[in-house]
């Protein structure tokens, strides 16, 4: 069994035990523990379930890379599917629970799948799942994804708090090993801003562990001066426990924290000018029959756990090797005082300074020798020891409770390849490694990442400081600064001697031990399945891993990558280099959807625009409705009204009374400037600079391909100014539209313009005792010959400046009245309080919606979507014949938009007075077109019940609808049709005459 | 005249940071060719200050100019003053091509005090706020979150933010949870 040993462990504080419990059951560990180690020191070996077989699963590896320890960690709103239990930090009270496993983690009635293992063979689902074609859909694939996954969704929203940091340094050195750290003191020293950053714990690596030594003395001693010294320095940003994710184009890195305190996790935005990656390597795993078996380890790992956290995997463990680096693993756990009986080395000869160290300690070390399989009734009990050359003949069993295996290290070349650095393959080590040759490349084209370390393929310790140095002075030097010259700390470890190539173990193993050689665990693949797909004809590696999905796990096949490419390469006779590998994308570990969401959710999730008399319309029975990104109310109601009744009400009174509403949202843009009515000319389809000063004009504007995008009324200021109205919803396109054509195609117009929108509060107040009320306010004279029908004058009204406009959008005797936002609630209560005597009602956008349409006035997005042009919408008149060009003018003039066919604006009322055309809805001719769809000829864009005709209306776009006036057509309504006159749009006040009071 | 009103009416939060809403300020656009002298010697004979170098604010008593964008510098004074301000920046630039607006109700003064504010700021614009990158007088416009915002500094432990009116509840409730207690990350001491 796994525990833990009286003594040691470096990472751990044995004064602070920490209680947590592991699917119910209550267990203990220290501060300082991975949930990985303290479930090890609890004896929990198996501590998951495969993916697609559900075989039994043990924790593999002490960091990222870890395939199998994937937890549920919480419960309700703090509950997190597939926690890696290698990188989560034991907590006090923390709830685990394991996953993909029913009923329970010992007993999976999922295990099943393990006998019809020959059939779900790599791309099974290509192929068993063919026929009957509908089964897909209903049966299989529902089966399959019950059986298949990892945790379950959480069914609560997320309880804990999330948000971004946003930071630059000239150089951001990804991992504090001790090549990382040197990376950073060199960069550091040579004046520039460095940002360094260590996914785990805390600092060095796997320098302390390893028993490497720094100018003589422990590495454990250089690495505390150096972080010493390193947050001594002003210019220099340290961060544990958090891990660089991603490196993307021009330097922009995104880290993952895991916060201390305040929200659980911190997403960093980092913009680098240069990075150093210094990620270490990541061991691989040997390629033996159940090496999935929970027990087998990586030989680092174990050291690590045994180091670190003094956690013994058993009392006997068989480490299995192709390279010196795991007699680390077997000298640590003879020193933590267990037995190693064996070591099975693949190599003919072993005689570096480590193998000679573990002979003098008296482990046995079997050269040539391999293991044929793992045995054990779901935890390992021993190795079945064969011949490294051979087939597999066992040759004597040997019990142990764990299994270490080294296949040797890959770099960690992550960051250096997402954002485009190339690879080099190593033949004598063994591995990719980053090629200095072809780096990824910054704007200026020159290199961005240097790789450091380990992580540039330089593994033994003493070279890899060196490598660290370098890569900081070379860093700082890419970026003008002047790095040190001197002689850097130098460190050293034993030499070792070459790794040999062991893809299959034993060498010659046939198909019945291939077929248990796991190479990705997390997704069940194994040697067979690669090298089915290679058979079948997926020879590229990029196919060959979407057939068997090997590396397609959370994992990112960490492990199981080297080995895959290895066996491609011998099914197709190449070299692995040949092969090449996949490619490297961000994520390098999984991150939240909740840290990439950060602070965005809830209240503020999105912003909500609001204007100055917000709070009086939500006080006073506002109805809600976003419009663009502000809210607006859409009704008021009164205690006892529906939202239609409220609707009607607001109609009925400002038709026969007085209405008021909160009109701010419209845009108002300034346009200023010599060239301001050339200007206008331009945007607007018709001539504005021939307006005078005081004087309002509606106007369109169309996009170059001629179609409708805005409008709205344009008041000439003065000589050289026009305030341009938009939609609520345009402002800032339009503004941004003026400016483009400013900026990029008539700049040296002299023309500036503002978007005054939220200067302003504008209040619309419609009714026939509309002037009655201003005049009570008192200020400005707004007589009908002082302001007539389309003009605009400023004064003082009521005390507050104001600049009043005659325009109408409902037909009624209308002014809409715009004020400095800081006065709008206070012009609104004088309009309330003075309107009193005149039945004021506030009245919200239905009400105004179903008003203008009883007057066919048309509205951007209901009469236009982008395809509609103003000739469409009857609007001829307000399109210049004379101007010489505007926007849009000669696409307008293309066959398409001026073929007679072309749908357009009718008003539409159904023969039933009281059936509403649904929004939407097509008109259909009855004939239906060869495939098969029924041909229709027009759309309903707009349609109410209106209360001031007692009846409904409704605008719709009609193929040569101005023609067919007084012809009934058919709409259809779900398997039904409703039938509708073509009349004209105006239904109300034809000739104009109430706008005059 | 009716007292003005600001967008949040004076909100204040203490968290980390203290966040408050500052009093009605009066804020005047100006869009035109700062690289003429004219434009210059309108601006400072109006307001006593020279035009602000790019990316800086410039204050002198109870104004500043901030600078917005290539043809554009933002005013502030006190609220009482923009309309007459307005017109002086007007008149002195004359014949100029010019714009000059009073945009005093269209945005929020918010003010952050206590020396996180570089880090509660940190957490929602992308503006590199490190002390040896923005000090006194640094003037950006950026975003916040996700709305536009411009922000500068007034001191080691003052701080300065504008946005428009619309969303000044939502920037303050961003800030209020950004200057969460004890949710600083610690950067910066």
């Amino acid at each position: 069994m796994s525990t833990r040993l009286a003594t040691g462990g470096t990472r751990i504080d044995r004064s602070q035990r920490l209680g947590f419990t592991w699917d119910g059951q209550p267990l203990q560990g220290f501060a300082g523990d991975t949930l990985a180690s303290a479930l090890l020191a609890n004896n929990q070996v198996l501590v998951g379930r495969s993916f697609k077989y559900h075989r039994p699963r043990g924790v593999v590896a002490a960091g990222p890379e870890e395939p199998n320890a994937l937890v549920g960690l919480g419960t309700g709103g703090s509950f997190e599917p597939n926690a890696r239990a290698t990188t989560t930090a034991l907590a006090d009270g923390m709830l685990v629970a394991s996953q993909n496993a029913w009923p329970g983690l010992a007993h999976d009635v999922g295990v099943v799948n393990g006998w019809l293992s020959r059939f779900l063979r790599a791309g099974f689902y290509y192929k068993t799942f063919l026929w009957p074609r509908a089964f897909w859909k209903r049966l299989y694939e529902p089966a399959i994804r019950r059986a298949a996954g990892l945790g379950r969704a959480p069914d609560r929203a997320d309880a804990d708090r999330y948000e971004y940091l946003y930071l630059h340094a000239d150089v951001l050195v990804a991992g504090g090993g001790i090549a990382g750290l040197a990376a950073a003191r060199e960069a550091a020293q040579a004046g520039l801003r460095v940002l360094l950053i260590e996914q785990e714990a805390c600092w060095g690596g796997r320098a302390a562990t390893d028993g490497v030594t720094v100018d003589g003395k422990p590495a454990a001693d250089w690495v505390a001066g150096t972080v010493a010294e390193l947050q001594a320095m002003e210019t220099v940003t340290l961060r544990l426990r958090t891990t660089v994710t991603g490196v993307h184009d021009h330097g922009f890195v995104t880290a993952l924290e895991a916060a201390d305190a305040g929200p659980r996790q911190r997403l960093w935005r980092i913009r680098a000018r240069h990075i150093v990656a210094a990620t270490g390597a990541i061991e691989r795993p040997l390629p033996f029959a159940q090496n999935d078996r929970p027990g087998v380890m990586l030989a680092g790992a174990v050291r690590d756990y045994a180091v670190h956290y003094a956690v013994s995997p058993g009392d006997r463990t068989v480490v299995v090797t192709n390279n010196d680096d795991a007699y680390r693993t077997a000298i640590a756990l003879r020193e933590a005082g267990l037995t190693v009986p064996a070591i099975l080395d693949a190599r003919l000869r072993v005689e570096g300074a480590l193998p000679e160290r573990a002979r003098a300690m008296g482990i046995p070390i079997k050269p040539g020798h391999a293991v044929a399989g793992s045995v054990g009734r779901g935890r390992v009990e021993g190795v079945a020891v064969c011949v490294q050359a051979g087939e597999g003949a066992v040759l004597e069993t040997i019990p142990c409770e764990a299994v270490a295996m080294s296949g040797g290290w890959s770099p960690t070349v992550h960051l250096w390849s997402q954002a485009g650095g190339k690879l080099r393959w190593d033949a004598a080590q063994l591995l990719f490694r980053p090629d200095p040759a072809r780096p990824p490349i910054g704007a200026d084209g020159a290199a961005i990442v240097t790789a450091a370390g380990a992580a540039n393929g330089v593994l033994p310790a003493g070279d890899c400081l060196e490598d660290g140095v370098a890569a900081g002075r070379a860093a700082a030097k890419a970026l003008g600064a002047k790095p040190q010259t001197g002689k850097a700390a130098t460190a050293a470890a034993p030499e070792e001697a070459p790794i040999e190539a062991v893809w299959c173990m034993p060498q010659g193993a046939p198909p019945a031990l291939r077929d248990k050689i796991w190479l990705d665990f997390q997704n069940d693949v194994t040697m067979s399945d690669v090298a089915l797909a290679a058979r079948e004809g997926y020879e590229s590696v990029e196919h060959a891993k979407r057939y068997t999905t090997l590396g397609m796990a959370t994992d990112q096949g960490k492990l199981s990558n080297i080995g895959g490419l290895a066996v491609l390469a011998e099914a197709r006779g190449a070299t692995i280099p040949e092969i090449g590998t996949t490619t490297f994308r961000p994520p390098f570990t999984p991150v939240t959807l909740g840290a990439i969401g950060g602070e965005a959710r809830g209240a503020l999730f999105k912003p909500t625009r609001k204007t100055a008399m917000d709070g009086w319309h939500d006080a006073n029975g506002a109805v809600w409705e976003p419009v663009a990104d502000w809210r607006r109310p859409f009704c008021y109601r009164k205690p006892g009204e529906t939202v239609d009744q409220a609707v009607a009400r607001e109609v009925r009174n400002t038709r026969r009374n007085l209405g008021i509403l909160d009109a701010s949202t419209l845009g108002k843009i300034l346009v200023t400037g010599p060239d301001a009515g050339r200007f206008v000319d331009t945007l607007y389809t018709n001539r504005m600079s021939t307006l005078k000063p005081g004087r309002c004009r509606y106007g369109l504007m169309c996009n170059e391909n001629g179609f409708l995008f805005d409008d709205g009324v344009v008041a000439r200021i003065d000589d050289h100014s026009f305030l341009c109205h938009t939609t609520s919803g345009g402002s800032d396109h339009v503004h941004a539209w003026m400016e483009e054509w400013l900026q990029t195609e008539w700049w040296d117009w002299q023309v500036y313009t503002a978007n005054l929108t939220e200067q302003f509060a504008q209040i619309a107040v419609v009714g026939p005792q509309a002037r009655a009320v201003l005049e009570a306010l008192g200020g400005i004279d707004l007589s009908a010959d002082a302001l007539p029908f389309m003009g605009w004058t400023e004064g003082t009204l009521a005390g507050i400046p104001a600049r009043v406009f005659r325009i109408s959008f409902s037909g009624e005797l209308s002014f809409e009245i715009a004020v400095p936002a800081a006065h709008g609630q206070a012009l609104w209560d004088r309009l309330m309080a003075a309107g009193a005597a005149h039945a004021i009602a506030p009245y919200g956008t239905e009400a105004l919606h179903i008003m203008r349409a009883e007057k066919g006035f048309i509205m951007i997005g209901d009469e236009t979507d982008g395809t509609v042009t103003p000739q469409d919408l009857g609007l001829d008149w307000a399109v210049s014949k004379k101007k010489d060009d505007f926007l849009g003018k000669r696409a307008q003039a293309r066959a398409d938009l001026t073929r007679p066919d072309r749908w357009r604006l009718v008003g539409l009322q159904t023969l039933d007075p009281r059936t509403r055309l649904p929004d939407g809805a097509h008109a259909v001719d009855g004939t239906v077109l060869p495939t098969g769809i029924r041909r229709t000829i027009g759309r309903v864009t707009s349609t109410y019940m209106s209360p001031t005709l007692d009846r409904s209306i409704a605008l719709g776009l009609v193929e040569r609808g101005p023609e067919r006036i007084g012809e009934v057509i058919r709409f259809a309504d779900g398997r039904g049709h409703i039938e509708a006159r073509i009349v004209d749009p105006v239904f109300y006040d034809p000739q104009g005459e109430r706008q005059n009071g | 005249m009716a007292e003005a009103m600001t967008a949040l009416g004076g909100a204040a939060t203490e968290g980390a940071i203290r966040v408050a809403e500052a009093p009605p300020t009066g804020m005047i656009a100006l869009r035109a060719d700062l690289s003429t002298r004219a434009v210059g010697k309108a601006v400072k004979e109006a307001t006593g200050i020279a035009l602000p170098r790019a990316l800086r604010i410039e204050t002198a008593k109870d104004r500043s100019v901030a600078w917005m964008a290539p043809d554009e510098v933002l005013v502030f004074c006190p609220w009482e003053k923009a309309a007459g301000l307005a017109a002086d920046l007007s008149e002195g630039l004359g014949d100029t091509p010019h714009l000059v607006a009073d945009m005093s109700s269209a945005r929020a003064l918010i003010d952050l005090s206590g020396p996180g504010w570089r880090e509660v700021l940190a957490k929602g614009t992308p503006v590199d706020l490190a002390p040896g990158a923005f000090g006194p007088g640094d003037f950006r416009r950026t975003r916040l979150g996700q709305v536009a915002v411009a922000i500068w500094a007034s001191g080691p432990e003052r701080a300065h933010l504008i946005c428009f009116r619309s969303v000044a509840g939502f920037v303050f409730d961003w800030l209020s949870m950004a200057a969460a207690r004890d949710s600083l990350p610690g950067l910066w001491r």
